[in-house]
C-alpha cells in the first residue's frame, strides 16, 4: 500500500456503496472501452529507504560544489547562501501552499510577495515589480513582447552580448507575434557598440535590450545607451547580486529591468528552478501591459491592512485570448528565497558581497595573466566574470583542473565557434584565496 | 503584521559575508551605485521570526484539506524534499561537462522515459517551467510543424469554452486566433459545431480531458478523427492527468502533443504558485521540433541532445526546473506503476464519493454518470437568500477548510469546482461534507453570516476595488 | 440625442464632433470600474473598431467606437476618477470626443427605445 493513499479496503467498499456502483473500474466507464488499459507499464513502487538510496547514488555521480571549487558562471553562479534561507523556505506552510486565491488565508504568501516586489524595486531602482516569472530568459522574452504591445512596433534591437540562451528564448517567443530581431555588435571593450546602435535604431524599433553585466561579464554604459534610445523601450537584463555595487538601471533610465534571481540565495540546481524578476518604471499604461501576477496593498472590512492579487484583468484567467501573457504558475517560492536572502544581507551585505565578487575576480584575472597562458579578450570593466584567450588546449585544461577538484571555466566555443580558445572565468565570494592559488598552480604546471 | 521594512533598524546585520582574502579592486566611480537600496536591516533572528510568523498566516496542504479544482493539491511527500536538496543535485552547474553530471542526466532521462510510457508519446522534453509554459511549447511545436510543411494558412486554434484561460492565451502568444467552441448539453465538445468550424485554417484543438467539469469527453475519438481529417493536430492539456494514469493514454486517443503538470499529478509542491514543471510529450513525427536540449543515451552514457533539426528553439535557459524533476522522479519510484494507477483510481473514487454526498445538499449539473477526479457543484439556488458562491466559500474559511475553485469553469454559474485528490481519507471527505451541509443551512437561516464571512481569519474580506484603483504595489 | 450600439456604447453628435461612452447598462454589468485605458488623442478609429478598454476588478472590456473619425479629446477626469463611469456613464463618465468622418453612420445606430428593447430581450 502506498504511503500517501489512505484508503483501506473497508473505506473503498463503503464509498462504492455510497456512490452506488459495484467497483472502481465502473467509474472509468466513460473512457472508450477499446482504448482503456489497466496498468502503468513501470516497475512497482519501492520503499522510502530504497528510493533515497537509489537517488543518493545518482546524486553521488555528480561533481557538486560541496566537493569541488567552482569557477564557472554564465548565468548560474555559486554564491554563499545563509543557512536561514533554506531553513525558513522549507516550512510547509510556505511551500505546500498554492497561488493565493483565497487572500484571507494567504497573507503570508501575499505579504512576502509584496515585500519581494519592494526589494526588487529597491535594488533595480524601478517603480513597479511583478511577483515573478519562470526565469531570466523567459522574463526577457516576455519583456520584448510587452515592448511591442506597448509601442505597437515590431523590431527589437538586442545586444549580441546578451546570454546566448536568453537570445534563443527570445527568438522562440517572437515567432508568434512576428517581431523582428536585430543584433547590435560590441566593441573591443566588450561593451555594446553605440555606433551600431545608432545606425540600427529607427521608427520601427520597439525596444533595445542589453545585459548588465553582459554575458562576457562586462559592465555596459547604460546612460549612453539610454540617450541614444530616446523613446524606445529600454530593457536591461540585470544580475541582481551586482546591484549592491553597480548603479541601479532604473537610475539611469531603464524602462524595464528583468533578470534571473538565482544569485539571490538559490542553489545552482543544475540550472533551475530559480525565478525571473520583472520590473518596470512607474507608469499606469505600461503596468497594464505587464505579464504576471502583481500583489497590491489594500484594507479588509475592518480597515486592517492586507494584501491581494491585483490588476488581474490583465491575466489569462480573466482576459483569456486577450491576456498580456499565458503565464499562470510563477516561481513564488524562489522569490521567498530571494526575499529572505536580501533581508539577511541587507544593504551593507549586498554591497560587501558585490565588492568581494569584484575583488576576487580581478585577483583571479591578475594571477591568470601572470601564468603567461591567458590574455584578456575585452578591455571593459567587469563584475565577477571575464573572458580570456588561452594558448592551452581548453579541454585538456578543464580536465586537469577537474582532476584537482576544480570545475570551470566555461568554454565559450560551446556557444560561438568564433570564440574557440576563449573561456569565461568566474569568481565569487564563495571562492577562497586557497582555491584561486590551487587553480593557478595547476595551470602553471601545464 | 508589520512589514519587514517596518521592523528594520539601521546598523543591524543578519549575515556576515566571508572576509576579503585577496587584494581589493575598486571599480571606477562612474559605474558605482550612489544610493544604496533600502533593504531591511535586521539580525538573523529578526528575519527568522518575521518569516515564520508570515508562514503561519498561510493555509497549505501541510495544514489541511485543499480541494481546489483543477489544481490537484495532493499531499507533497517529504522524501522528495530530502532528495531534491542532496548536494549532488542542488549544487551542480548546468554548464559542467556532461561526464561530471551523469547522475543528473540519468535521472532526467529516466523521467522522460516514464512520462513517455504513461502518456503513450514517443519523445519528451523536460524544459518547460510550468503547465502554461508547456502549453506554449506544445503549441509552438504545432505551429512549427505546419510551417515546416509550408502550410501557412493554418491560423486558428480551437478551444472549448470550458478550457482554462491559459489555453486561449497560449494560442494568442503563438500568433493563433483562439476559436471558442461551445460545450453541448452534456458538457462535452459539441461535435456538430466542431464539424462546422474545422477546415484549412485549423492548426489544432486544445483539449483538457477529463475537462474542467471533471467529465471525460466520450467523443474524443470522433474529435480526433474530425480534427485530423481537417489537417489539424490534437493538443492534450494534462492539467487533469491525475484522473487517467493506468486507465488510458492520450497517445492512444490520437493526441499528438501532451503536457504534464509535475506539480499536480506528480506531487511536487506548488510553492505558493510555483515553481512547477510542465514537460511535454509528442508523437514521433513532431520529435524534431522539440526545444533543445533533451537528454539522450548512448551506450551507458547520458548526454544533452541538441540534434532536433527543426527545433522551435529554447523556451527558457538551461534544461528545466531540475529540482522539481527530482521530486517527481522520486514520487514515481515510490509509487511505481501499480501505485500511480491506484492514485488515479482513488482520486476518481474520492471525487465520485464527494459528488454523491454533496449532491444531496448542492446542485450538481451534468450529473448523468460518474465524474473523473473532480466535479462542479453550484450554489445558484442560494442566490434567493442573497448568498453568492463567493460568500459560501468564504464561510468555509471559518471552518478551517480551503475552498474549492470558484466561478470556474465559466459555463456554470455560481459554481464550486471540487477536486479532493487521492491523498485524502474518507474521514476528511466526510468532515468536508458536514461543513458544506452546515453552511448550506446557515445560508438559509442566517445569510449575513456568509455574506460577512470570513470572521476568524488573519484578515477578513479585502477591498479588491481599492487595491486596483489606488495602486500600492510596493512599500515606500 | 444619444444613440447606441449593441456592444453597449453610446454616442451623441454635436455638429462634427461626437461624444462617446459606455451605456448605463454596461457599467452596471461591469461593476466597480477601476481603470479606463483612454485612447490617445489623434488616434484614428473606424466604426466598430476597438477604441479603448474599461477595467473592473474581475474583468476588462473593450469599448468599440460607434463612429469613424479622429479622437480629438479624452475625458482626463477618468484617469483619477474611473468611478465617474459608475456614477454617470452617460454623462460625466463620457470617454472620448471624436471628430467624425462620416456623420451618416450616426443614423445607423440604435435609438434609446430600440437599445432598451435589445437589452431587455437579451436577458
Amino acid at each position: 500500500m502506498e504511503p500517501y493513499i489512505p484508503h483501506t479496503d473497508q473505506d473503498v467498499k463503503e464509498m462504492l456503496e455510497t456512490i452506488g456502483v459495484k467497483n472502481v473500474e465502473s467509474l472509468f466507464s466513460t473512457i472508450p472501452a477499446e482504448k482503456r488499459i489497466n496498468t502503468v507499464d513501470l516497475p512497482d513502487g519501492i520503499d522510502e529507504f530504497s528510493v533515497l538510496s537509489r537517488l543518493r547514488k545518482m546524486a553521488s555521480m555528480n561533481a557538486s560544489a560541496d566537493k569541488y571549487a567552482f569557477f564557472m558562471g554564465g548565468g548560474i553562479y555559486n554564491h554563499v547562501i545563509p543557512s536561514a534561507v533554506s531553513q525558513i523556505a522549507s516550512r510547509g506552510d510556505f511551500y505546500t501552499a498554492y497561488t493565493p486565491y483565497q487572500a484571507e488565508v494567504s497573507q503570508g504568501t501575499l505579504q512576502s510577495l509584496f515585500e519581494f516586489q519592494t526589494m526588487i524595486c529597491e535594488i533595480t531602482g524601478m517603480g513597479i515589480s511583478n511577483a515573478s516569472m519562470y526565469d531570466g530568459a523567459s522574463a526577457l522574452a516576455e519583456g520584448v513582447l510587452m515592448a511591442s504591445r506597448y509601442t505597437q512596433k515590431y523590431k527589437a534591437l538586442i545586444a549580441d552580448t546578451v546570454h546566448p540562451e536568453y537570445l534563443e528564448t527570445v527568438r522562440t517567443y517572437v515567432a508568434g507575434p512576428k517581431i523582428e530581431i536585430e543584433k547590435i555588435s560590441h566593441g573591443s571593450d566588450g561593451r555594446l557598440s553605440l555606433d551600431d546602435l545608432r545606425s540600427k535604431i529607427d521608427e520601427k524599433t520597439s525596444c533595445v535590450v542589453v545585459q548588465y553585466p553582459n554575458f562576457y561579464g562586462i559592465i555596459e554604459n547604460l546612460k549612453a545607451i539610454r540617450e541614444i534610445s530616446k523613446d524606445v523601450v529600454f530593457i536591461v537584463v540585470a544580475n541582481p547580486i551586482s546591484l549592491g555595487v553597480l548603479e541601479a538601471p532604473g537610475k539611469v533610465g531603464a524602462d524595464v529591468v528583468v533578470g534571473d534571481g538565482q544569485p539571490l540565495g538559490i542553489p545552482m540546481n543544475f540550472g533551475g528552478p530559480s525565478f525571473g524578476f520583472f520590473a518596470i518604471r512607474e507608469d499606469q499604461k505600461l503596468v497594464r501591459t505587464m505579464p504576471g501576477r502583481i500583489i497590491g496593498e489594500t484594507v479588509d472590512v475592518d480597515g486592517k491592512r492586507g494584501f491581494v492579487m491585483t490588476l488581474q484583468a490583465r491575466e489569462q484567467h480573466i482576459r483569456r485570448e486577450k491576456a498580456t501573457s499565458n503565464i499562470c504558475s510563477n516561481h513564488a517560492l524562489g522569490t521567498l528565497y530571494a526575499s529572505i536572502y536580501l533581508s539577511l544581507v541587507g544593504p551593507t551585505g549586498l554591497k560587501e558581497i558585490g565588492e568581494l565578487n569584484v575583488s576576487k575576480s580581478h585577483y583571479l584575472l591578475k594571477r591568470l595573466e601572470k601564468t603567461g597562458h591567458f590574455v584578456r579578450t575585452f578591455s571593459g570593466e567587469f563584475f565577477n566574470e571575464f573572458v580570456v584567450k588561452t594558448d592551452l588546449d581548453v579541454a585538456k585544461m578543464k580536465k586537469a583542473l577537474f582532476k584537482n577538484g576544480i570545475v570551470g571555466p566555461l568554454d565559450l566555443s560551446k556557444f560561438d565557434e568564433k570564440m574557440r580558445g576563449q573561456v569565461l572565468f568566474c569568481a565569487t565570494e564563495a571562492n577562497t584565496l586557497e582555491e584561486i592559488e590551487k587553480l593557478v598552480s595547476v595551470l602553471e604546471a601545464m | 503584521m508589520e512589514l519587514i521594512f517596518e521592523i528594520s533598524t539601521h546598523g543591524r546585520r543578519g549575515f556576515i559575508p566571508p572576509k576579503l582574502d585577496v587584494e581589493s579592486y575598486t571599480l571606477p566611480d562612474e559605474l558605482k551605485r550612489i544610493e544604496p537600496p533600502k533593504l531591511p536591516e535586521l539580525t538573523e533572528g529578526d528575519v527568522v521570526r518575521h518569516y515564520t510568523n508570515l508562514s503561519r498566516l498561510n493555509y497549505a496542504v501541510d495544514v489541511g484539506f485543499y480541494p481546489l479544482g483543477s489544481c490537484t493539491m495532493k499531499y507533497n511527500p517529504k522524501l522528495n524534499e530530502s532528495a531534491a536538496i542532496f548536494d549532488g543535485f542542488s549544487k551542480i552547474h548546468p554548464y559542467q561537462d556532461e561526464s561530471t553530471v551523469q547522475g543528473a542526466l540519468e535521472l532526467m532521462y529516466n523521467l522522460q522515459e516514464a512520462l513517455k510510457v504513461m502518456s503513450g508519446m514517443d519523445a519528451v522534453t523536460l524544459q518547460p517551467a510550468a503547465g502554461a509554459h508547456g502549453e506554449y511549447t506544445g503549441v509552438a511545436v504545432i505551429r512549427a510543424y505546419h510551417e515546416h510543411r509550408k502550410d501557412f494558412e493554418r491560423n486558428e486554434m480551437i478551444i472549448p469554452d470550458s478550457a482554462h484561460g491559459t489555453n486561449p492565451a497560449t494560442a494568442t502568444m503563438n500568433g493563433y486566433k483562439a476559436i471558442e467552441i461551445k460545450s453541448d448539453k452534456n458538457g462535452m465538445v459539441d461535435i456538430e459545431a466542431l464539424k462546422k468550424i474545422v477546415g484549412p485554417h485549423t492548426a489544432g484543438i486544445m483539449l483538457t480531458n477529463p475537462n474542467t467539469l471533471g467529465l471525460f469527453d466520450e467523443n474524443v475519438l470522433e474529435i480526433s478523427r474530425i480534427v485530423h481529417e481537417a489537417g489539424g493536430l490534437l493538443y492534450y492539456d494534462g492539467a487533469n492527468f491525475n484522473a487517467i494514469m493506468g486507465k488510458v493514454r492520450p497517445g492512444d486517443l490520437g493526441f499528438d502533443v501532451v503536457h504534464f503538470n509535475l506539480h499536480k499529478t506528480f506531487s511536487t509542491p506548488h510553492g505558493m504558485g510555483g515553481p512547477g514543471a510542465g514537460p511535454i510529450g509528442v508523437k514521433k513525427f513532431l520529435e524534431s521540433f522539440l526545444p533543445v536540449p533533451t537528454v539522450g543515451k548512448k551506450g551507458e552514457k547520458y548526454f544533452l541532445d541538441y540534434s532536433h533539426r527543426n527545433t522551435i528553439g529554447r523556451v527558457r535557459s538551461f534544461y528545466g526546473n531540475f529540482s522539481v524533476l527530482v521530486r517527481a522522479y522520486a514520487y514515481i519510484l515510490t509509487m511505481g506503476g501499480n501505485g500511480l494507477k491506484r492514485a488515479s483510481e482513488m482520486a476518481v473514487l474520492n471525487a465520485n464519493y464527494l459528488k454523491a454526498k454533496i449532491s444531496k445538499t448542492l446542485e450538481v449539473p451534468y450529473n448523468n454518470g460518474p465524474c473523473m477526479h473532480e466535479f462542479v457543484a453550484t450554489t445558484e439556488p442560494l442566490l434567493d437568500y442573497g448568498v453568492k458562491a463567493l460568500d459560501f466559500v468564504k464561510r468555509m474559511l471559518d471552518y478551517g477548510v480551503h475552498p474549492p475553485t470558484v466561478y470556474f469553469p465559466l459555463i456554470v454559474h455560481e459554481d464550486l469546482m471540487i477536486e479532493p485528490t487521492e491523498t485524502e481519507s474518507k474521514m476528511t471527505l466526510d468532515k468536508f461534507v458536514e461543513v458544506v451541509e452546515k453552511i448550506a443551512e446557515e445560508a438559509k437561516e442566517n445569510p449575513k453570516l456568509l455574506q460577512e464571512a470570513p470572521h476568524i481569519t488573519p484578515v477578513r474580506r479585502l477591498d479588491d476595488v481599492r487595491a486596483a484603483k489606488q495602486l500600492v504595489l510596493r512599500w515606500k | 440625442m444619444k444613440k447606441y450600439l449593441k456592444t453597449h456604447e453610446w454616442a451623441e453628435l454635436n455638429g462634427k464632433v461626437a461624444t462617446v461612452g459606455i451605456s448605463n447598462h454596461a457599467q452596471d454589468q461591469l461593476g466597480d470600474v477601476v481603470y479606463v485605458n483612454l485612447p490617445d488623442v489623434g488616434k484614428n478609429v473606424k466604426a466598430g473598431e476597438i477604441l479603448c478598454s474599461v477595467e473592473s476588478v474581475k474583468s476588462a472590456s473593450d469599448v468599440y467606437s460607434p463612429l469613424s473619425g479622429k479622437v480629438v479629446e479624452v475625458n482626463k477626469a477618468l484617469e483619477t476618477s474611473p468611478e465617474l463611469i459608475n456614477k454617470s456613464a452617460e454623462g460625466d463618465g463620457w470617454i472620448a470626443k471624436i471628430e467624425v468622418s462620416n456623420p451618416k453612420e450616426f443614423d445607423t445606430l440604435l435609438d434609446k427605445a430600440a437599445y432598451d428593447k435589445f437589452v431587455e430581450e437579451s436577458h
